[in-house]
């Protein structure tokens, strides 16, 4: 029988919309049931959320004072618990997902599959490898749990609001262990829309120049209302810090409207945004890599042109 | 204080990879091999630990055929004291590898292991994580930051909503980010000094590990590509394209 246990992700006590991508991830697969697991200190508000979800069958709670922050090391015991009776567990592959559930399927001794794009089958996966240069087709092993994360980018978000799942308070007895501690988060809080589910998002690179003149760039995201997200390049400057970076080892983002400005587009980078919807890019080198995934592309000087744009929209 | 590093051979990050025709592989013949990018920061982690006085040795750790050994020459070059050569002609996913490591663990007793947080090739992200598990012991994956003292590290994590701080009392493994540090250049006279450090060779077989592909690769296919776009002159034309896909 094929049931699938989703391991909600969230901050400050509201859900993160990749939970409700990993649930389509699983309704993908059409299994029996779609159990949504949350693991927090107080877990009400969370699980009212998940159970609005359309296509979950359950919320299942462990609320546990020593689950108030993602410890990998914490949390992974008791999924691992918890994931008795599923055959597949899931959680979205943001930092959240990639810390914790490899940690998991070594507990129960399996492999994972890591960025699932889409279910061929019930034990099989397509996922990008060399930066998205080749897509994979594997098969985990039929006989044990399958274990996987879910490439957010590939997968839009279940729908909510129709649903009203029952939410049900788990017992895990399982030692959990005190070697690992969590200090802080720091974190660049904004007014500005969410990189990774944001629908538009405009982008800096090298070209930008400074961390200064980084504000022509937060400056025309706030007039579109898009997120800002930045190069490798951008960020190793020291232009914007690291929560921004678009790309293999960033964030792997899939808004309606891409806006990548002063980018020359190392391969790299371009992994992050291939499914975006349309790719803008406004480079002043027309030879730069940008320009071959790009939808419409400017030539010119970024300077010159975004107050253009800026007058231009009005 | 020892420190494991792991210190995988990838294709070089440079290389456009091309998928073999009949989809069953990447071509790799003739292609440029390189270390992990990750995987020297956390070699250059573990060198400037050990200049701190914080480490006293650092063994690099690959896992591979025979001809491996050239590239674990250059761990030693940067500054490794010595290499472990895990001898296998078979690919080894990540679960096996983190069975491997854990294997290395008990004989060699490392207060820390530096793994880089994935592997450019395969992208999967997951044998630090693994490994943690299987030794169970703390993980501080996505560093960008690291502190030893008092028994413990203290590190800086890059998630997605910014950054993390997290104690994890060692022994501990931590797997790197790109804001680490930027790993040296090997110089022409510690590459004459690497001649001379030691590699262990251990067969694979020995180790006691399953020898197990979890996972099946079945094809191989190249990414769908985007459709050609178009170039505009001006900003107005921007403006208006994007208008009229009612994007802004």
């Amino acid at each position: 029988m094929i049931k699938i246990l989703v391991i909600a992700e969230h901050l400050d006590g509201k859900l993160n919309s990749s939970t409700a991508r990993a649930v389509s991830a699983a309704a993908a697969i059409k299994p029996e049931a779609i159990d949504v697991l949350v693991l927090a200190d107080n877990v009400d508000a969370i699980a009212a959320e998940a159970a609005k979800i359309e296509g979950v069958s359950r919320v299942l709670t462990i609320a546990r004072a020593e689950n108030a922050h993602p410890l990998a090391a914490v949390l992974a015991p008791q999924i691992a618990k918890a994931a008795a009776g599923y055959s597949h567990v899931f959680a979205p592959s943001t930092t959240f997902g990639k810390d914790v559930l490899p940690r998991v399927a070594a507990l129960l001794g399996v492999a994972q599959v890591s960025d699932v794009m889409s279910v061929e089958g019930t034990h099989s996966f397509k996922r990008p490898i060399y930066a998205g240069n080749a897509i994979i087709t594997v098969e985990a092993d039929a006989n044990t749990t399958v274990v996987a994360t879910i490439r957010t980018a590939s997968w839009a978000a279940a729908a909510t609001g129709a649903n009203n799942a029952p939410i049900e308070s788990l017992s895990i007895d399982v030692a959990l262990p005190s070697h690992t501690r969590f200090v802080e988060l720091q974190s660049g809080k904004s007014d500005r829309p969410d990189l990774q589910s944001a629908s538009k998002v405009v982008s800096g690179g090298r070209g930008v120049g400074s961390k200064e003149n980084f504000d022509i760039i937060f400056k025309f995201a706030d007039k579109i209302g898009a997120a800002v997200g930045a190069s490798r390049a951008a960020v190793d400057a020291g232009y914007v810090p690291s929560d921004l970076q678009v790309g293999q080892t960033g964030k792997i983002i899939a808004p309606e409207l891409y806006m990548a400005v002063g980018i020359s587009g190392a391969i790299q980078h371009l992994t992050g945004i291939k499914d975006a919807g349309t790719i803008v890019a406004i480079n002043k080198d027309g030879e730069a890599p940008i320009f071959e995934i790009a939808d419409i592309g400017l030539v010119g000087d970024l300077f010159k042109i975004i107050p253009e744009l800026e007058h231009a929209i009005g | 204080m020892k420190i494991l590093v792991g210190y995988k051979r990838v294709v070089d990050y440079n290389v456009r990879i091309q998928v073999k025709p009949d989809g069953t592989g990447v071509v790799t013949d003739g292609v440029k091999l390189s270390a992990n990018p990750f995987d020297d920061i956390a070699l250059e982690e573990a060198l400037r630990l050990r200049e701190k006085g914080v480490a006293d040795e650092v063994v690099v750790v690959g896992i591979g055929p025979a001809d491996l050994t050239a590239h674990l020459r250059n761990g030693l070059a940067m500054g490794a004291n010595r290499a472990i050569h895990v001898v296998t002609t078979d690919s080894v996913q990540p679960l096996t590898a983190a069975r491997i490591f854990q294997k290395l663990i008990e004989k060699e007793q490392p207060g820390l292991v530096i793994l880089g947080k994935q592997a450019i090739d395969d992208d999967a992200n997951q044998t630090g994580q693994m490994l943690a598990a299987l030794w169970d012991r703390p993980q501080a994956t996505f560093a960008s930051k690291v502190e030893i003292a008092d028994g413990k590290a203290t590190v800086t994590r890059e998630v997605d909503a910014g950054l993390e701080v997290i104690e994890a009392e060692l022994p501990a493994v931590i797997t790197t980010d790109l804001r680490l540090n930027e790993p040296r250049f090997i110089k022409l006279p510690d590459i004459m000094k690497a001649k001379s450090k030691p590699i262990d060779s251990i067969e694979f077989a020995s180790l006691g590990v399953e020898a197990n592909d979890h996972l099946k690769t079945t094809h191989y296919a190249a990414p769908a590509k985007r459709s050609k776009g178009v170039m505009v002159k001006d900003a107005a034309e921007l403006v208006a394209a994007l208008k009229q896909k009612g994007l802004l």
